[in-house]
Order: structure tokens, then C-alpha cells, then sequence
């Protein structure tokens, strides 16, 4: 199938090009991209005026909770929401049950995303057996199955002499190590962020420092194995400080931030509805604005949404019981254009935080729009404002801490190796 | 003056006009109570549930026997007694307990939130009789009532509150209560039970018990948990007697006639010193008698009996 995408605003960070462009679409990959393409006969022609063309999106961090909790999402599901986001590849972290410790596990979300998925899967493969931070997983094979990273995500690994030698480990299969930083020690029974808003509610806290402190932990562990190292949801000034000092001396940490931590405080908790509760939490004013200004000179160099469903039931309660997460594929895009309205960022570079930043991040060859390049592609209509609805999401998980938020720009169309894989308004189908 | 509100989630959501009308209407109650035939006919056929999640005898009993003395009905739900043992959510447990008609909820619970959890979800009223380190409100009515009964007054009182800030929910109740009533609120204790930014709720911090307790009107002592000591917040119960338990020669620091407050049940030689909780100033059964007074105006005033 051909397809010319005509008359849109292309957007691609990788070439930095902002300007009008026409996008022609044969099969699954990007033939042409210039100015005034004309339609070839059998193609089908998209009028994209008022539209920006934009590479399919890249979330480096979702939880999409196949094998185990497919009752919370489902590969089929998750992907599906992807699309609704503009996303086109999403890595999937390894707390699934059984855990993605072992390259069979990595083969049977491969396969089913191949079979029932509506974006590209790369799985994060664990650091350690079961998540337990004791033994090395089979990093190796795990990458030779497809795993693109490993990661404990949400139990960060605790023990500092396994962390040096995962990353050294990783190092020799120039695998990617993401930790999420964490000292467990100091978050222990904690719910939100350590501060007044904690001290109010009568809640238990996590403070900035227990985050800070893993950082620290991880850039002095960086330095002695030289591996590769991201962060996952940075969520502290003073992470956002130490990266930025680590990437001056030449180390190779790279972070990613979420759109909820940019945008929303711990304030937002006030009422105890367990839909503002996540992991790392929402935090003051300063840290959000030091995670603006991380992005802004480059220390953070993506957006990623930790989209983290939970069936509605299981949200339906105490907060303190409540479990840790919040979705966040169908609102991210959104949620980020909110930075270009702000003047934070420009348009091209929060493109690029959703797209090159992490395809760079991961050594993929995704998140592009030139001639040659696989046929992922987001169509958004910046100026159609809509709310909120998560009963609407496509995702399973409802548990959206942007419910009832008016969003400015929506996706129009999301097409995945040429595939119309969201398309509301039925542009190609 | 009307009092207008549904639910008692905290004493956050009370200004000093609610708190001086809910006292008002306490001492007023307390008369009833002081009557050989201690019940009166007001709330007749309205009907209270209790539900506790924790165990909470004194706390339990004194709304009982509030809303007995109103006349309303009482249904108690406790974990010994009914399905909250066997799994069931809050909120099913809610609903059921909503079906049954009810005109308010009385909840204890250990997890903050819990009773506004209720009150978004149900059409009663809703009591917070305790959640979590959170709130108490209806100890620090009681508390503000005892201490106006006994000086006369609140505005421009010295409070000291001693021991662990961080888990205590009567803590922050009484702090914003206090302070809304015009009286100065000092909070002390290990550094370690001193949670960050409870400044903003309006209390003073000194981490020097004796120089906290200079010139206070009010000695209020917290009950020390002794499972806290797990978590290394102090090293023993013993060195925390010495350091922050209130002893005669410490009390000394205090004003004369200086009131001792504790919201039970009392360690009797770790928070208090023996010779201090039954000794002359203790208000401490005096607390537990205003507790029936307070809930009952509480009960009156939620189902409707302060409107015109
Ligand atoms: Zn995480």
C-alpha cells in the first residue's frame, strides 16, 4: 500500500527540519520525503493540512503486565494504546509474572507482540533472578532472545556489589543497564514525597535524598566499570544536578523524565485519591522546575511515561494500600506540547525527547522521517483541545493522574511500519 | 448560628467560628450527662453505624454512649466481628453498611484518607473517629473543651505537645485546633519524631523538652508506641523517659497549675511519670468525661440538629 501524506508541518529532531513536507508511504517504509510530492496513481493520499507530521514516538518505559496481569493489560491492549499515543516502539519492563529474567520469557512477548501487537515491542530483560537483586539474570541470552536492556525497574538493586557487576557485565555485551534509583532503605512504608504535604496527610514519606542518594551511588559505580547507564524517571533536583555533573565529565548516563513529574506536584495528593500515587512521587514545585531546566539545557534527554495500569479495583482503595502506578501512553504528547506552550522547550527538541532522544538512548534505528526510514509516523492536530476521559483510554489501566485535564493537541492518526494502526477519523482506512 | 457541614473529616475543615460552636453545644450537652436519667429524646430513631478497624475501646464506647444518650441507634462493626477480617474492601464493607440506611458512619481506620475515601463515596455523614497518623478531631474538641473548662479560655495559651508528632494523629488535630482557637502550640520531642514542614499546620518547634515546656498552660504527653522502637526512633523506652517523659521536676517548668493532657491509654514511667499522671493537675479523666459531651454535640449538630 502506498500512502502520500500531503501538505502537513513535518517535524523530524533527527534532521532538524520544520517546514512543510510531503511524506510518501510505500508499504512499510518512508520513500520519499520533500516538497510537493506528486501522488503516484495507486497511492492513497492523506491531506495533513493543519497537521504536524511527526516520527512514530518512542516509550523507553511502560509496564505492559503480559505474562501474568493480563487482567491490568495486556500486550494486544497496551499497544493499542501506544498508538492512541503516537507511539510506535515501547520497551517493556521485566516485572511481569514470571518476571523476564530468561530468554523464554523475552521470546513469548516477542512473539506475541509480533502476533497481536500495534507497535514495536523491545523488552527490558531483569538484572537479577526474579527481580531479588541477588544473582546476575542472563543478560546475554536474554539480549540474544531481543531484550534491548535490563533493568530491575521498581526494585532497584539494592546491593551495590551486583550493581557493579551487572554493569560491568553489561559492558562487555554493550548492553544498556537503566536503573531506577531508589534507596529502598530510606523509602521504606512510604507512599509520597517527604515534606509538608506528607506531614499534613498523616503519610508516610519517601524523601528526594533516597533518590539522590542512588543516583550518587550509581555515577560513583559508572565511573569505575565505564558501562552504560540510564535513569528512569528522574523525578529530584538534586538527581537532575548530579547528571548533569556526571555528563560534563564524560560519563555515559543518560535520563529520562515522565510527563506526570514534570507537570504536577505533591500537591496533587491532597485529596488521598490513589490515582496521583506512583513511584518515584510527585514533588514540590522546585524539583519540577529543575526537571524543566534538565530538559531544557539537554541533561534529560527523554520523555518516557512509566505507563503502569492497574485494574480499577485495585485503585479503588485506601491510598495507603493502594498500589504504586499511574497510565500515561495517551496523554503523553499532549502533556508534553504543554512545555512548548510554556517556553521550556522548543518544538523540535520535545519532539526529539519523544523520539531520537530515546532511539539515540537505545541504539535504534526508529524515530526519524527521512527517505528509507521504517514508516512509523504520528499525525497531531496541535490545536484540538480535548479532556481527559480515561473511561475512553484504549488501555485497561484508567488509572490517570490527568483525568479531567483539558489537553491541547491530539493524535489524528498513527501509522506503524505503514499500517494504520490508530485512526480515528479514518485518514487511510 | 448554623452549622452546615455533612461529615467530620478533620479538624482542617473547621474554622474557629465551627470549633467555638461545637464547644458550645458540648457544654451544653454536659448537662444532660450530669441528669440522673442521663438520655434525651433528640436523635430518636436515627441510627449510627461504628465502624472500627482498630482496636479502640475508650473511643468506641464514648460515641456509644453519645449517641445512646441522643437516643439514636448504634450499630458497631469491629474486626473481631464482622467480614472486614475476611478480606472484604473498604468499600464493599461501606456499601453494605449503606444499604442498611444509616444517617452517619463513624470510622476508625489505620490508613490516612480512609474516612474521606467514605464520604466521596457514600450519601451519609461520615466521623472521623481516627485515621491513621493523620487526624482525631473529635479527641481535640474534647481536648480544647477540657482546656476551656479548666482556664477559662483558649486564646493566648501555651500548648506543649511532647513525644511522637509524626505518627500521632491527636497531635495534628489538636495543633490545628489550638492555633485556630488563638493559643500558641509548641511541639517536642526526638528530632526524630518531628515530621518536616509541620510548621505550616501552625505548631512551634523546640527540640528542647524543658525549654518547650517554659511557661506552658498545657502539658499534653503522647503515648509512646513500643513498636516504634523497631524503627530506631529512639534508642530505649528508658533513655526516652529520662529525655522527653514528663517527671514532677520537669512539670516544674511549666506554669503553675499548668494542665497535664494525655489521650490515653497511658505507659504509666515512659511518657508520664507516675507521679504525674495521677497527680493533682492530671485533667486526664476529666478528658475521657468531655468525650461523651463532645460526640454528642458531633452526632446533634451532623444530623441536622444545629440548623434553625
Ligand atoms: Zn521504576
Amino acid at each position: 500500500m502506498k500512502v502520500l501524506i500531503k501538505g502537513g508541518r513535518l517535524l523530524d529532531p533527527a534532521s532538524n527540519t520544520d517546514g512543510e513536507r510531503d511524506v510518501l508511504v510505500d508499504g512499510a517504509t518512508i520513500a520519499a520525503v520533500g516538497p510537493n510530492i506528486e501522488p503516484p496513481g495507486d497511492a492513497k493520499v492523506v491531506d495533513a493540512s493543519g497537521l504536524w507530521v511527526m516520527p512514530g514516538l518512542i516509550d523507553m518505559h511502560v509496564h505492559l503486565r503480559e505474562p501474568g496481569q493480563e487482567y491490568k493489560e495486556n500486550i494486544a491492549t497496551g499497544t493499542l494504546a501506544a498508538a492512541a499515543g503516537g507511539f510506535t516502539t515501547v520497551c517493556c519492563m521485566a516485572n511481569t509474572d514470571p518476571v523476564n529474567d530468561t530468554p523464554a520469557v523475552t521470546e513469548f512477548i516477542l512473539k506475541k507482540a509480533l502476533k497481536e501487537g500495534s507497535a514495536r515491542v523491545l523488552p527490558v530483560g531483569a538484572v537479577s533472578k526474579g527481580l531479588e537483586g541477588k544473582e546476575l539474570a542472563e543478560m546475554g541470552e536474554m539480549q540474544a532472545a531481543g531484550t534491548i536492556a535490563a533493568s530491575d525497574d521498581g526494585r532497584s538493586v539494592m546491593d551495590v556489589r551486583l550493581m557493579r557487576r551487572a554493569l560491568e557485565y553489561a559492558r562487555g555485551l554493550d548492553l544498556l543497564i537503566i536503573s531506577h534509583p531508589e534507596d529502598h532503605n530510606l523509602t521504606r512504608h512510604g507512599v509520597i514525597h517527604e515534606g509538608e504535604v506528607s506531614t499534613r496527610l498523616g503519610l508516610d514519606g519517601m524523601p528526594a535524598q533516597a533518590e539522590e542518594i542512588a543516583v550518587a551511588r550509581e555515577l560513583s559505580l559508572l565511573e569505575l566499570t565505564r558501562g552504560r547507564l540510564h535513569f528512569a524517571h528522574v523525578s529530584t533536583r538534586g538527581a537532575v544536578q548530579a547528571i548533569k555533573r556526571a555528563k560534563d565529565r564524560g560519563l555515559a548516563a543518560t535520563a529520562e523524565v515522565t510527563p506526570h513529574h514534570f507537570t504536577l506536584t505533591h500537591e496533587a495528593t491532597a485529596a488521598y485519591d490513589p490515582d496521583f500515587k506512583m513511584n518515584p512521587p510527585l514533588r514540590p514545585e522546585e524539583d519540577i522546575k529543575a526537571l524543566k531546566e534538565g530538559l531544557a539545557d539537554g541533561t534529560i534527554d527523554a520523555i518516557a511515561t512509566d505507563h503502569a495500569p492497574h485494574a480499577p479495583w485495585e485503585k479503588e482503595v485506601e491510598f495507603v494500600y493502594a498500589p504504586f502506578g499511574v497510565v500515561g501512553l495517551e496523554t503523553a504528547l499532549a502533556v508534553t506540547m504543554r512545555l512548548v506552550d510554556e517556553g521550556v522547550l522548543e518544538l523540535l527538541d520535545a519532539v526529539k525527547k519523544l523520539t531520537s532522544g530515546p532511539a539515540k538512548i537505545l541504539g535504534i534505528d526508529a524515530g526519524r522521517l527521512s527517505e528509507g526510514a521504517v514508516a512509523d509516523i504520528v499525525l497531531f492536530d496541535p490545536g484540538k483541545s480535548w479532556v481527559v476521559d480515561p473511561e475512553a483510554f484504549l488501555s485497561k489501566g484508567k488509572n490517570s493522574a490527568f483525568k479531567g485535564m483539558t489537553l491541547k493537541g491530539a493524535v489524528a492518526l498513527t501509522l506503524f511500519e505503514g499500517n494504520p494502526v490508530f485512526d480515528p477519523e479514518g485518514l487511510v482506512s | 448560628m448554623e452549622f452546615k457541614k455533612r461529615h467530620l473529616l478533620g479538624i482542617e475543615d473547621l474554622d474557629r467560628d465551627n470549633i467555638s460552636f461545637i464547644l458550645e453545644t458540648a457544654a451544653s450537652f454536659k448537662e444532660v450527662s450530669q441528669r440522673l436519667i442521663k438520655k434525651v429524646p433528640t436523635l430518636r430513631g436515627r441510627s449510627v453505624v461504628l465502624i472500627f478497624y482498630e482496636p479502640s475501646t475508650r473511643t468506641r464506647v464514648s460515641f456509644e454512649m453519645a449517641a445512646k444518650r441522643l437516643s439514636a441507634d448504634t450499630f458497631s462493626l469491629s474486626k473481631a466481628t464482622s467480614s472486614v477480617t475476611k478480606g472484604e474492601t473498604l468499600l464493599d464493607t461501606a456499601k453494605n453498611v449503606e444499604a442498611m440506611a444509616p444517617d452517619l458512619i463513624v470510622i476508625r481506620h489505620p490508613a490516612a484518607g480512609a474516612p474521606h475515601f467514605l464520604a466521596q463515596r457514600l450519601s451519609c455523614g461520615v466521623i472521623n473517629a481516627g485515621d491513621g497518623a493523620h487526624e482525631h478531631p473529635s479527641q481535640a474538641l474534647l481536648d480544647m473543651l477540657t482546656v476551656k473548662e479548666h482556664l477559662g479560655r483558649i486564646e493566648g495559651l501555651k500548648i506543649v505537645i511532647l513525644g511522637d508528632i509524626s505518627h500521632s494523629r491527636v497531635a495534628r488535630s489538636n495543633i490545628l485546633g489550638f492555633t485556630r482557637m488563638g493559643a500558641r502550640v509548641v511541639v517536642s520531642g526526638p528530632a526524630t519524631m518531628i515530621p518536616p514542614g509541620i510548621e505550616n499546620l501552625g505548631a512551634q518547634v523546640d527540640l528542647n523538652p524543658d525549654r518547650a515546656l517554659e511557661g506552658a498552660d498545657v502539658v499534653m504527653a503522647l503515648r509512646i508506641q513500643k513498636e516504634r522502637q523497631d524503627e530506631s526512633l529512639f534508642p530505649t523506652l528508658r533513655e526516652y523517659s529520662i529525655h522527653y517523659g514528663v517527671n514532677l521536676a520537669r512539670l516544674k517548668r511549666a506554669k503553675e497549675g499548668a494542665l497535664v493532657m494525655h489521650p490515653g491509654p497511658i505507659n504509666r514511667g515512659v511518657e508520664l511519670d507516675p507521679a504525674v499522671a495521677d497527680g493533682p493537675y492530671s485533667v486526664i479523666l476529666d478528658q475521657v468525661a468531655n468525650g461523651v459531651a463532645v460526640r454528642m454535640a458531633l452526632l446533634f449538630l451532623l444530623m441536622g440538629g444545629g440548623k434553625a
